[in-house]
């Protein structure tokens, strides 16, 4: 807001019940006709003060507390915290675990691609494409449920593992269900790729440059948009990423546009990885073991650990520190959408009003995540 | 490369502690000199950090407080335990560098009598929020920051709630609804 008397615009208040402001976000914008001079999001809403509840709760206790976070991709959220805790521990968690959490995380990344792809096309008017997506949403989550009872806040593996083995029909189920995601994104890709007027709407808005967005702290899609190649399952690859074959789709303006163009991408490479990992389960034998070797009371050394993961949003990081007691001393959730929002008045400046929502809807800014 | 070597020469006279923990390197630092030593990891062209993370704050007034508590017994540690030796709050910065993809935590220690540090935004703008919420939750606050408001709570909130002094179900605040 350089040198810009904010008085000689209008205010307008969107938000926090809004519905094109996903959840309860709540912008404040100072508009000239319908340009947004400047904006000011005002976060807090969906504050459960899960980080202070977090320090009463023993390790396990805290897991039903992550899925709350990025609902969309509760199991990313999940493994996230597991790992960090495993991390903290020194325990490294058995081959058949690392594959079934694999598979269970980018069928939950494809999951939280389809909704923020689809609910993109809703905000910009394309109500079609949504329906493609989410009934194969559906058709993923049915596996979820049928995992452990659990559709969104799956509350899935535990520290050391995971609670069961992928059942026997999952080939079954999987065989049916790839060729319709495919079938489902690519008849997204026809309808909105090279639609005139999804292109006018999309290529060029909140367009970022690279530097702003690490300066910014993006990471995720947002960053790849941006066109750096960084994705911490080729970075920083944990379990067994680094043997599997997958791209890292890049963008090069970081606009509306190639954001939705690296999720759009990012869902094939998801099933190149479920294959993969698929083929590598098989291998295993079917009594394999699910947990590594963890006490029933968690009680980590003294110490503090940073621990992140590839999440759909971007980088998820658990910060936590331990006492040596059965409940953590302190727990800090690094959101991956928390540090893109925060450049929203940037991004947003100088466009109209209904680009200020296609914006916000292709950040994929989720306020369980964001408020915590 | 060796990150804590280099770190440790380029920041000599500066670190209070460094320690390793599971691959993560922690140093320590004064907090006056928070600003300086970031500086100087950020534009060294040998490690780097050119991104960060996150700023996380922590109130250590009870840190292993309750584990000489078990270990006693029944015994109330009821007399206040080496507190004054290391000040209360903590201000912790998590980095990265996108170049050598290392880690790097730097900390630095905040005392209840000067709950100031200097601000880190000039040389990230990704740490306006994260100094936000530590000021919100802490009450830690960050000199020259451009926008030093609460966060995640309301502006009407009094207290710290990240405090360990600070009572889960809360002290029965109401939210005051105040129209500009």
């Amino acid at each position: 807001m350089n040198n810009i008397n904010l008085d000689e615009y209008i205010k307008v208040n969107i938000g926090p019940s809004h519905p094109a402001m996903h959840g309860t976000l709540r912008v404040i914008a100072w508009t000239d006709g319908e340009t947004v001079m400047h904006c000011d999001p005002e976060i807090g809403y969906l504050h459960r003060g899960v980080e202070k509840l977090g320090e009463s709760f023993t390790y396990h206790q805290f897991i039903p507390l992550t899925d709350r976070m990025n609902y969309c991709s509760a199991i990313n959220s999940n493994v996230a915290y597991e790992a960090a805790v495993e991390k903290l521990m020194g325990v490294e968690i058995p081959l058949k675990a690392q594959l079934i959490r694999t598979i269970m995380c980018e069928l939950a990344r494809i999951a939280d691609h389809q909704v923020c792809v689809g609910i993109l096309g809703v905000d910009l008017g394309a109500f079609t494409p949504f329906f493609y997506l989410i009934i194969q949403r559906e058709e993923i989550y049915e596996i979820f449920e049928w995992y452990n009872g659990a559709r969104l806040t799956n509350t899935f593996g535990r520290i050391g593992g995971v609670e069961n083995d992928l059942p026997a029909d999952f080939d079954a189920r999987w065989k049916e269900l790839k060729p319709n995601l495919f079938k489902s994104i690519d008849e997204t890709d026809k309808l909105l790729t090279h639609n005139r007027i999804w292109m006018d709407r999309t290529i060029g808005v909140s367009a970022f440059s690279p530097e702003d967005a690490l300066n910014w702290g993006f990471t995720g899609p947002c960053l790849r948009a941006c066109g750096v190649k960084r994705d911490l399952r080729k970075d920083e690859p944990y379990y067994q990423y680094a043997n599997f074959k997958f791209d890292v789709p890049v963008g090069k303006n970081g606009d509306v546009f190639d954001r939705y163009m690296i999720r759009m991408q990012e869902m094939h490479e998801s099933i190149k990885i479920i294959d993969q990992a698929y083929e590598m389960y098989k291998q295993l034998p079917p009594d394999a073991p699910l947990m590594a070797k963890v006490p029933k009371i968690i009680k980590p050394p003294v110490g503090e650990v940073y621990s992140s993961h590839e999440t759909p949003n971007g980088e998820l990081g658990f910060y936590i520190k331990s006492d040596g007691t059965d409940k953590p001393y302190r727990i800090k959730v690094r959101p991956p959408c928390y540090m893109i929002y925060q450049a929203f008045p940037e991004l947003v400046q100088g466009e109209m009003i209904a680009d200020l929502v296609a914006c916000l809807s292709s950040l994929n800014v989720i306020a369980g995540e964001l408020d915590r | 490369m060796e990150i804590k070597g280099v770190a440790e020469k380029l920041l000599a006279g500066y670190i209070v502690n460094i320690s390793e923990r599971c691959n993560d390197i922690i140093i320590e630092v004064d907090s006056r000199n928070i600003l300086k030593c970031l500086t100087i990891l950020k534009n060294n062209e040998n490690i780097a950090f050119d991104f960060l993370v996150d700023v996380v704050g922590v109130d250590n007034s009870q840190y292993l407080l309750k584990k000489d508590k078990a270990k006693k017994g029944e015994e109330p540690a009821v007399e206040a335990p080496k507190a004054p030796a290391l000040p209360r709050y903590e201000v912790v910065y998590l980095l990265l560098s996108l170049q050598h993809n290392k880690r790097l935590i730097v900390k630095a220690r905040v005392s209840e009598d000067n709950m100031t540090i200097d601000t880190v935004t000039s040389l990230w703008k990704a740490a306006n929020w994260p100094e936000r919420e530590v000021y919100d939750m802490y009450g830690i606050k960050f000199n020259g920051h451009p926008d030093m408001r609460r966060l995640l709570m309301w502006d009407e909130f009094k207290d710290y709630p990240l405090r360990k002094d600070y009572p889960l179900e809360g002290k029965g605040e109401k939210r005051a609804l105040i129209y500009e």
